[in-house]
């Protein structure tokens, strides 16, 4: 077993949260709150509000009433505070919700610009055909031109080195500090325009057009205007449009029914009806929820190329995760010596050190600090005398040449195994099983050598991420199954796999073997969400129903998935599944809440409607609301101030824990199902008492 | 159209197998089995007068309104059984209480006593056979001072007719209407 | 007492639905091996090849508009055809229209009386075919249904269904029921009325007929239309106590096991146990309304020298108190529509049952069409619900989208539509007004009722309002029709399109639909919706008119 050895979280990862927060505005900023204020008047227009027929309705409701409301004060009507309040608060309602969706456009936008300032326009060097250099913006660039980069630049546009390597500052983006390697033809090669070359200078060739950017496009995805529906939000309008529909016509057929017990309702109180009957909390929430979620989903950093992909991340099945970097600690670390029968121990250890300092590998040094610890102050220092044999990914050896001929040599099994029989030495048979031993506990055994004799094998282990094991059960609590995805043998793989509790894993694995099985997961109806980098992962990032590219990633990789992942974090795909599912978990609730509402308002406003003519209804008024206009006003105030009151969950989203399905529902159901029933009962006899007090009504 | 011609095929041959077995062989094999093993009830369980002729249905009502007789419950088709019907007045209704009232008036009930109220209430058929035990019961004075004999032995004759159809989860014990008339008929005459 | 008659009819009911929906289920989607044995009757119709859901409509139109021409041409010429020992003469064309509708939609709404109008031939042939093949149809409308549901494409043959449930299914259970009631004392006979003459010398004529075919299959295919005017409150119909148990339990069970019939063709009985249970519960709770207010002394005789007692103007004595409220909560549960007490004449709050168990028209419902109502809440409860676990809403590991909403949707848009637009235009018109019984709430309630009853294709009535006028015959008419077949279309092409989709496989993120917090949600959506809905017309009639009729 490959014990967990206690290392801290990589550094930065607590700062980059505090910047992260800092990025996201406070809920109601003074800045965004004017704007939006100003944007909900202007989308008062009703070749706007059409696309939502909920609010739409209120509208022409509004409207309907404000012409009564006219004709009542060319006449000189009485009752004219009553009409008067029924006006104004049904305008509100409509404000209110057109503020909603502003603010969530406004925060969005913010956010987005925080990230488009970081680009503005910057001065390229652009290298023209015959290689002679012109000095233009970015603006001007295309797709396909070339643009050198020297340090203390900013990179012009997104696009991949072609050539050179050079460390870039993208903390503008990402909000991690530590600069990171670029370099041409690897799986590194992706830089994003507004970032900074620290050191050397690289050849980039621009993959993106002006407006075109992934920023850009989410930037277009927070705005109303260009805004698409996605698919359930479609659904969901469809539905309460028809709910709408319906109360419409229970309220129109409320007017010729009174007729027949000779009452004639006053426009405006039929309209007060059919507003606070129409699901015009959920209606107006709705846009800003979604809205919201892109919002969140920018603010984990992550690029979403539509609304429909955040959308769909909460109904993943599988989730393909790559073992190292996401599961393990990435690094291997030595965790054990087991010298062969017969050999100190101490022997192995100074043995293992010596052959090490031609190793600055990580595993290399983790070597150094493991015989460290176990020979204290015996242990050897590095010196200059001798040849030292470097490590290659070539000879998977390194080593050291002592001038007295001493051979140390450590390395894996079949190139010690080489080594020694080129010195004449001989391979005890207690190796192999010690080897397989090691191997089975999902360790990675490297064999010592000092000339011809086998000293002992080295225990190289995968350290698992702190708190992994859980998060992997929560995620199986939701219902997900977690692939862990390694290049290592299979019993190496069935090993971690075992150790941090995920559904299964691919050992050994090639691209190839990736998209055959998100494949074959998807034959089965499950929706596959995975993360890459490399190019060679573009295909799978494109079969995957969730593909979440890294930043740091191949443009290739890039264009293949549906997102991209600015920190270049692994775990991201965790987050934004979640994120998905808040979103859907927040229009439901609403939903419910909506719909709940109405019964407590059916309760205050049916008996006041027919109260004067027939006075025997009285009992109904359950709720002891001082008069009939004073009830239908505090059922339609409550209807309109639920809005606003609303606007922190729309936008933050509800709680979302990850539970089984059967105990978020339950819970859903008592907070916005009873609540619903339950709050406007309180609400509206509040407010009536409000407006007893004023003895207007 | 050769779809669409198949498809009337098809449906017609449906029409035709249901409509002979439904409305034919289905009413034969019931008609069959009832003429067979219950024929009295059958055929309306007609009690004949002994003279060729009826007297009515055992299981409906028939109209009574002379002192010596046992009164059923009023009936809104005035006991036509040929086309017959409730009241249909809602129980709130002034129509209801005024026709009800009338209907206490005719048993000239003494103020403080109290009437079953199935006896002022008209049945959802207007051909209910049955008052209560407790309706006749109340009637037995009457009908004793009409006939000119003993109380007792009328509330004989109507106490012998009691029968708790439901048995325990039957409502209060009922007397056919028709079956004590035609009894108090032949024992007291 | 009162209370172990209602618990056992309805606890027996509920048994006997078992075994009932296991037998439907063997007989309508045999399994591979024993479909040999029924298959021998699906050769009257000749080839039959498996449909989809569109051709499946196709051909239940088709088949439904032969049984209207059918039906329509042997009412129009009864006063010339055999079987008429009475004599009935023709039929006003409207009211041949309107009943003709009535019987092809398993309605039964009647605006004439059967003594008074319908001849012996009129009654057993059109009629009496439709209450088989009619009841039939809905059957076969959800076992389509449940195919679809459990992921197939094709989703049977209309014509082997309707076969197989006409004579695998209605036939035997009918044969029973008759048997039963002729051994209860129901006639069946041919001869024309009998003339008696009372011992005071009234002379009264006897109308009988064919009455214990007739109203055995008029009970079991939730069809409910009387021989006789006052159906099952009279004595012929309904001659004693036991056979007033045995039609109120044949109202019941069919339903009841439509149910479980789904369950099993879906493969999935805990999620219809469920459903049950969610129905149930909902019948119960009208059930326990309806006894509770029923029980109570008509307003209008209060302090009138009376022996205090439950409400009696419209009951039979012989069924004991209890059953005129039961019975009309099953008989509206259910799309039914007999009645053993006049529903004119319940108690205003117990009236309220009847029309509830129209309006939501699902605690069990139709024969067929009930379980599929409640399939479209179903859906609708599935959406919302399954937005509140974190995911896109699925059925039966189909995906509900944008298509499946709009169509769930507009179809349970019909129902209010006929209902509040019905009772609108008619309760503002002379139309209605005109036709009233009783004045004030109680005579809007009627209007109301009336459009309840045809666009639930029920058939009960407030009756006494004057319905067999061309406006209501023509306005009931056509909601019947199409609230009739809306209902059966819409569904199927939501299954339809359900079951062209991939499934996607369950995990415990998965909303379950078998567990009796669904089955809460289910009953949420279904009375919210219902309440929401029917709220304010529930206020304008039963509810003012039991405030108004308070003691002072």
């Amino acid at each position: 077993m490959s014990q967990t050895i206690p290392i801290q979280e990589p550094s930065g990862t607590e700062a980059k949260l505090s910047r992260r927060k800092a990025r996201q505005a406070a809920l109601f900023e003074p800045d965004l709150v004017w704007t939006a204020a100003k944007q909900s008047i202007v989308m008062l227009k009703p070749w706007l509000m059409v696309r939502n027929p909920v609010m739409f309705v209120t509208e022409v409701s509004a409207a309907l009433s404000t012409l009564v409301l006219a004709l009542d004060l060319q006449r000189g009507a009485e009752n004219l505070p009553y009409t008067v309040t029924v006006v104004v608060v049904l305008w509100l309602t409509v404000l209110f919700a057109n503020f909603a969706e502003a603010l969530a456009e406004a925060r969005g936008k913010a956010q987005a610009e925080t990230l488009r300032r970081t680009r503005g326009t910057t001065v390229a060097r652009r290298r023209r055909d015959d290689a002679s250099i012109d000095i233009t913006t970015s603006d001007d660039l295309r797709i396909g031109d070339v643009v050198l980069v020297a340090a203390g630049e900013v990179i012009p546009s997104d696009g991949e080195v072609i050539a050179g390597a050079a460390m870039v500052d993208e903390s503008a983006i990402t909000g991690e500090s530590a600069p990171v390697v670029r370099e041409a033809g690897g799986d590194r090669s992706g830089v994003t325009g507004g970032t900074r070359v620290l050191s050397d200078e690289i050849t980039v060739r621009i993959t993106t057009g002006v407006g075109e950017s992934f920023l850009d496009r989410m930037i277009a995805l927070v705005e109303g205007a260009v805004r698409q529906k996605t698919p359930n939000e479609l659904a969901l309008t469809v539905t309460l449009a028809g709910m709408t529909l319906a109360f419409l016509l229970v309220t129109g057929a409320i007017g010729p029914m009174g007729r027949y017990f000779g009452v004639e309702i006053p426009l405006p109180t039929l309209m007060a009806l059919l507003v606070c009957l129409i699901p015009t909390t959920i209606g107006a929430l709705l846009a800003a929820i979604g809205l919201a979620g892109m919002d969140r989903a920018l603010s984990a950093n992550v690029l979403a190329k539509s609304g429909k992909a955040v959308e769909l991340a909460g109904d993943v099945d599988t989730l393909l995760l790559d073992k190292t970097g996401t599961i393990t600690m990435g690094d291997r670390q030595a965790t054990a010596f087991h010298p062969l029968p017969g050999i100190d121990p101490a022997l192995l250890a100074e043995a293992a050190m010596l052959a090490s300092f031609g190793d600055p590998t990580p595993e290399g040094k983790s070597i150094l600090v493991l015989g460290e610890q176990l020979l204290g102050a015996r242990a050897p220092r590095e010196r200059t005398g001798g040849e030292l044999i470097a490590f290659s990914a070539h000879t998977r050896l390194s080593g050291l040449n002592l001038p007295d001929g001493r051979k140390y040599r450590k390395g894996a099994g079949d190139a010690v195994r080489r080594f020694v029989l080129e010195q004449g030495g001989e391979i005890p048979p207690a190796l192999q099983p010690m080897v397989d031993s090691v191997a089975r506990q999902g360790a990675t055994p490297i064999v010592a050598a000092l000339g011809g004799e086998v000293l002992g094998v080295i225990e190289l282990s995968d350290v698992l991420k702190p708190g992994i094991r859980d998060r992997f059960e929560r995620l199986s609590a939701m219902g997900l199954r977690v692939v862990m995805v390694t290049g290592d043998n299979p019993l190496t793989a069935a090993a971690i796999a075992a150790q941090a509790g995920v559904d299964d894993y691919i050992a050994e694995a090639t691209p190839e073997d990736k998209l055959e099985y998100i494949r074959r997961e998807q034959r089965g109806g499950r929706l596959v969400a995975m993360m890459g980098d490399g190019t060679n992962d573009a295909p799978a990032l494109a079969q995957a129903d969730i593909g979440v590219a890294m930043s740091s990633g191949t443009q290739a990789a890039k264009e293949a998935g549906n997102m991209v992942d600015l920190d270049s974090d692994p775990t991201k795909l965790i987050e934004v599944i979640e994120i998905g599912k808040q979103l859907l978990i927040t229009r439901g609730a609403l939903t419910t809440f909506s719909i709940a509402n109405d019964v407590a308002k059916y309760f205050a406003i049916i008996p006041a409607m027919f109260v004067l003519a027939l006075p025997r209804l009285a009992p109904l008024n359950v709720m002891g609301l001082s008069t009939p206009q004073s009830a239908i006003l505090s059922a339609l105030i409550f209807n309109a101030i639920i809005i606003p009151i609303l606007i922190p969950i729309a936008i933050k989203g509800v709680t979302y824990r990850p539970l089984g399905a059967d105990a978020l529902l339950r819970n859903n159901l008592l907070i916005y199902g009873l609540g619903g029933i339950l709050a406007p009962f309180a609400g509206i006899k509040l407010i009536d008492l409000v407006l007893g007090a004023t003895q207007i009504f | 159209m050769k779809n669409l011609f198949e498809q009337c095929l098809a449906s017609l041959r449906v029409v035709a197998a249901t409509l002979a077995v439904c409305s034919g062989l289905y009413v034969l094999v019931i008609l069959g089995a009832a003429q067979l093993f219950t024929p009295h009830t059958a055929n309306g369980s007609l009690i004949e007068d002994g003279k060729g002729g009826y007297v009515g249905s055992e299981l409906l009502a028939t109209g009574f309104t002379r002192p010596e007789y046992l009164w059923p419950r009023p009936s809104a088709c005035n006991y036509d059984a040929s086309a017959t019907g409730g009241s249909n007045l809602s129980p709130t209704s002034d129509a209801l209480r005024e026709r009800v009232q009338g209907s206490i008036a005719q048993y000239g009930v003494e103020a403080g006593t109290l009437l079953p109220t199935d006896l002022v209430t008209a049945s959802g058929g207007g051909l209910d056979p049955h008052i209560t035990l407790q309706g006749a019961l109340v009637q037995t004075a009457r009908i004793a001072g009409a006939r000119g004999v003993d109380a007792a032995k009328v509330e004989g004759i109507v106490r012998a007719h009691g029968s708790r159809p439901g048995w325990i989860l039957g409502g209060d014990p009922i007397v056919n209407v028709l079956l004590v008339n035609l009894d108090l008929d032949k024992r007291l005459r | 007492m009162n209370i172990v008659f209602v618990i056992a009819v309805v606890a027996g009911t509920a048994l006997l639905s078992w075994p009932a929906g296991k037998y439907m289920a063997a007989m309508m989607h045999p399994a591979a091996g024993a479909k040999s044995r029924v298959s021998q009757l699906d050769r009257i119709a000749g080839k039959l090849a498996e449909q989809d859901w569109k051709q499946y409509c196709f051909s239940l139109l088709l088949f439904n508009a032969f049984m209207f021409t059918v039906t329509f041409l042997l009412l129009s010429l009864q006063q010339y055809l055999p079987l008429n020992p009475d004599g009935k003469g023709a039929i006003e064309p409207s009211l041949v229209f309107n009943t003709t509708a009535s019987f092809v939609t398993n309605t039964n709404l009647q605006h004439y009386s059967g003594e008074v109008s319908m001849s012996y031939l009129s009654q057993l042939c059109p009629l009496m075919w439709l209450q088989f093949v009619s009841a039939a149809t809905g059957i076969a409308a959800l076992c389509a249904l449940a195919r679809c549901l459990a992921g197939n494409v094709r989703c049977g043959n209309f014509y082997r269904d309707v076969l197989r449930a006409t004579f695998l299914v209605l036939l035997p259970a009918a044969i029973i029921v008759a048997l039963l009631l002729v051994a209860g004392g129901a006639p069946m006979t041919l001869q024309g009325a009998a003339t008696a003459s009372s011992p005071e010398g009234v002379v009264q004529t006897i109308a009988r007929g064919p009455v214990a075919a007739f109203v055995a299959i008029k009970q079991l295919g939730t069809n409910g239309g009387g021989f006789f005017g006052p159906n099952s409150t009279h004595p012929f119909e309904n001659p004693s106590f036991l056979t007033n148990i045995v039609e109120c339990m044949s109202i019941m069970v069919l339903s009841m096991a439509c149910v479980w019939m789904f369950g099993r063709i879906t493969g999935r009985l805990r999620h219809a146990a469920v459903i049950f249970g969610a129905m149930a519960l909902l019948l119960t709770l009208k059930i326990g309304f309806a006894v509770y207010f029923e029980s109570a002394p008509a307003a209008a005789l209060h302090d009138l020298p009376l022996v205090a007692s439950s409400n009696m103007e419209g009951k039979e004595l012989r069924f004991g108190s209890t059953a005129g409220p039961l019975w009309a909560a099953f008989t509206t549960a259910t799309s039914n529509g007999s009645v053993n007490s006049m529903h004119n004449s319940l108690n205003p709050l117990a009236g309220l049952v009847p029309l509830a168990g129209m309006w939501l028209n699902e605690t069990f419902g139709g024969l067929g069409v009930g379980m599929i109502n409640m399939f479209l809440y179903l859906i609708v409860g599935v959406f919302i619900a399954g937005l509140m676990v974190g995911r896109t809403p699925e059925y039966l590991t189909r995906k509900v989208e944008t298509r499946e909403m709009k169509l769930a949707i507009l179809a349970l848009l019909v129902h209010p539509l006929f209902i509040l637009g019905g009772t609108a235009l008619f309760a503002s018109t002379p139309w209605g007004m005109g036709t009233i019984k009783n004045p004030g709430a109680r005579g809007f309630t009627e209007i109301l009722y009336e459009f309840s009853s045809a666009a639930a294709n029920n058939g009960s009535g407030y009756e006494g309002l004057g319905d067999n006028s061309a406006p209501w015959n023509i306005a009931t008419g056509l909601v019947m029709l199409l609230a009739r077949f809306i209902p059966i279309i819409i569904p199927l092409a939501i299954a339809g399109s359900l079951a062209a989709k991939k499934p996607t496989p369950v995990t415990t993120g998965t909303l379950r639909v078998d567990t009796p917090l669904f089955g809460m949600v289910l009953l949420g959506s279904v009375i919210l919706i219902g309440a929401l809905l029917f709220l304010p017309v529930a206020v304008l009639g039963p509810v003012a008119e039991h405030l108004a009729a308070l003691p002072r």
